[in-house]
């Protein structure tokens, strides 16, 4: 999967209540949950955000709550990839299940700023940011969870699984 | 010979049917409770409908919880509720706990005997890693992990790497399970124990009651961690003896195992703790903080809405009234708690100093209802969580604390200890 869009870049510890306020969490409807993404710490996102937008952010992304709404959210607002020094655990999990892409590189992070323009192509792990030129590698996911994701998520490997 | 395994490994292992493991090995476990409440089982049922089976794996197995916008705030979470409930009926869900029956579902699973030592459990809710406290593996998960699990009785993970936290020494006046967690998270951080488990030991664990260990365990995951545990002693066993439901399995940490690190940490060193916002690793010591004047205090959670925590408050709030610039909300955590407090005494007590006392909800902790904050107020309360707009407007505060701080706080308007008050 390859991807292009510009970069909104936030901090560390960004947590997933401030990505989905939980006074919104009495829907589980994406596009309702889209409206509200970010909404407690950048609440110009949603009106400026495009689809196929890239978020980067430094440590910890995601980190707080279970709610599978914040990985949704940003999935219909348009995001179609998250790029993070580190991603908290069950965050990272939820992204993988629900088939939102992320990747880990804190090089690629250091050196990506807010409104840059990016390609990224998933399969590869190839991160380049076209605004200055850089290309970046980020780290690959073990075997077990790439197949995971090309099998189409958690619920459609179980599936086949089940068929089988 | 196997490998010398953690508490956490050996636990891992006996679940994917291995003789052993180690940190980093990915791995499909055997489950023995998947947990879901009114904001996660909906989209977990969602999931559950595209698996392709009819029935869920275990009817017995499964705990669903409607606790978060209960009694339901409005009509959108009612609806949610009923799906929940229709689902119950339609699989035949034995523990599935109604208004009424209904409690905070960390305090409520382990007070009803649902989990034990041994077990592995996975809940779509972040402080699922409570049960840690009975000697369990037990790990927060998102709605499709528990979709899966509902389905299958299965789950993956890879077997974490463990943290040590050997906590030896007496602790001072008013300093309690809650203080200790949260000088653990003040010193490692928000993810200082990312993708690991964080294992306590030491003769001040020892100490604690059931109850305080849960509190510890409880708040692992705000420390990045994915799981937190406290092995089994005669305090476990007394807890768990003729309330737990199936048989338990006791494992401990062979005394060789591996850590990824140790900390030592002297109890008497800790004091009385408050994290500021917006992190619960933002820690300073509540002396240093009286100048934090509140409009609100909440005493309640998964993390300390228990009997234990009801009567801290109720010692320092006899025979004193609430300040009047303060509002304190008391949610005892199931309604056995409610019951038991009710019957000490601790009622008259919270209702003299002019406290409300509100049903079993978790409401205001995430900011859902029954004590929601406007823009620029503060809170102290007893939860889990202080990030921005967790408890309503984004230009709130919340400050976290333990019960006894909570109650002083209460009494004086501002952040105070007991020692504090006339």
């Amino acid at each position: 999967m390859k991807f292009s869009g510009t970069t909104h870049k936030y901090g560390r510890d960004i947590d997933t209540d401030v990505i989905i306020p939980a006074r919104y969490l009495n829907t589980s409807i994406p596009e309702e949950l889209a409206k509200h993404c970010m909404e407690d710490l950048d609440a110009g996102f949603v009106g400026k955000v495009q689809p196929g937008d890239i978020l980067v952010a430094e440590e910890n992304f995601g980190c707080g709550s279970s709610r599978e709404h914040a990985p949704i959210s940003i999935k219909a607002a348009g995001v179609s990839v998250i790029i993070a020094k580190s991603f908290a655990r069950i965050f990272y999990r939820n992204a993988i299940n629900t088939g939102l892409p992320i990747m880990e590189s804190p090089e690629a992070v250091d050196a990506i700023s807010d409104g840059d323009l990016l390609s990224v192509d998933a399969d590869t792990g190839t991160i380049t940011n076209e605004t200055t030129g850089a290309s970046f590698q980020a780290q690959p996911f073990p075997p077990f969870i790439k197949d995971m994701i090309e099998q189409g998520g958690l619920v459609e490997s179980v599936k086949q699984k089940l068929l089988r | 010979m196997t490998r010398s395994m953690t508490i956490t490994e050996k636990i891992l292992a006996a679940h994917a049917g291995l003789d052993e493991v180690e940190p980093g090995q990915l791995i499909n476990c055997a489950l023995d409770l998947v947990l879901a409440n009114d904001v996660t089982a909906p989209i977990a049922i969602k999931e559950f409908r595209k698996i392709g089976v009819d029935t869920v794996w275990d009817a017995e197995k499964i705990a669903l919880v409607p606790d978060h916008y209960t009694p339901n705030k409005d009509i959108k979470s009612a609806e949610q509720a009923k799906m929940m409930r229709e689902f119950v009926r339609e699989q035949g869900i034995s523990h599935y706990y109604e208004i009424g029956c209904m409690g905070v579902e960390h305090a409520l699973l382990p007070e009803q005997g649902v989990v034990g030592a041994g077990d592995v459990i996975i809940g779509a809710d972040s402080h699922t890693c409570t049960y840690g406290a009975l000697g369990a593996f037990a790990t927060g998960v998102g709605s499709t992990d528990a979709a899966v699990g509902m389905a299958t009785g299965e789950a993956w993970f890879k077997v974490p790497s463990s943290l040590k936290f050997n906590v030896s020494g007496k602790l001072g006046p008013w300093v309690s399970a809650k203080d200790i967690i949260l000088h653990i998270i003040g010193m490692i951080g928000v993810d200082g124990a990312l993708y690991q488990a964080m294992e306590f030991t030491g003769d001040t664990i020892d100490a604690l009651s059931i109850e305080g260990r849960m509190t510890i365990c409880n708040m692992a995951i705000e420390a990045g961690g994915k799981s937190g545990i406290i092995a089994v002693d005669d305090i476990t066993r007394a807890y768990m003896d003729g309330r737990t439901e199936r048989p338990w399995t006791e494992y401990f940490s062979d005394a060789d195992a591996e850590y990824a690190h140790v900390y030592e940490i002297d109890a008497s060193s800790i004091k009385p703790t408050v994290s500021f916002p917006h992190l619960p690793s933002n820690t300073r010591a509540a002396e240093d903080a009286r100048d934090i004047w509140v409009d609100q205090v909440i005493i309640g959670s998964c993390t300390n809405g228990r009997l234990e925590d009801l009567r801290v408050a109720g010692e320092i709030l006899k025979g004193r009234k609430v300040h009047e610039n303060v509002r304190l909300i008391i949610l005892p955590a199931t309604q056995q708690i409610y019951r038991e407090a009710m019957h000490e005494g601790l009622f008259d007590i919270f209702l003299d100093a002019g406290a409300a006392i509100s049903t079993p909800t978790c409401g205001p902790c995430l900011g859902g209802h029954m004590g929601i904050l406007a823009a620029g107020e503060r809170a102290v309360a007893t939860t889990n969580r202080n990030f921005v707009g967790r408890m309503g407007d984004p230009t709130s505060e919340v400050y976290l604390a333990s019960p006894a701080v909570a109650a002083a706080t209460a009494v004086a308007g501002h952040i105070a200890l007991p020692e504090d008050l006339a």
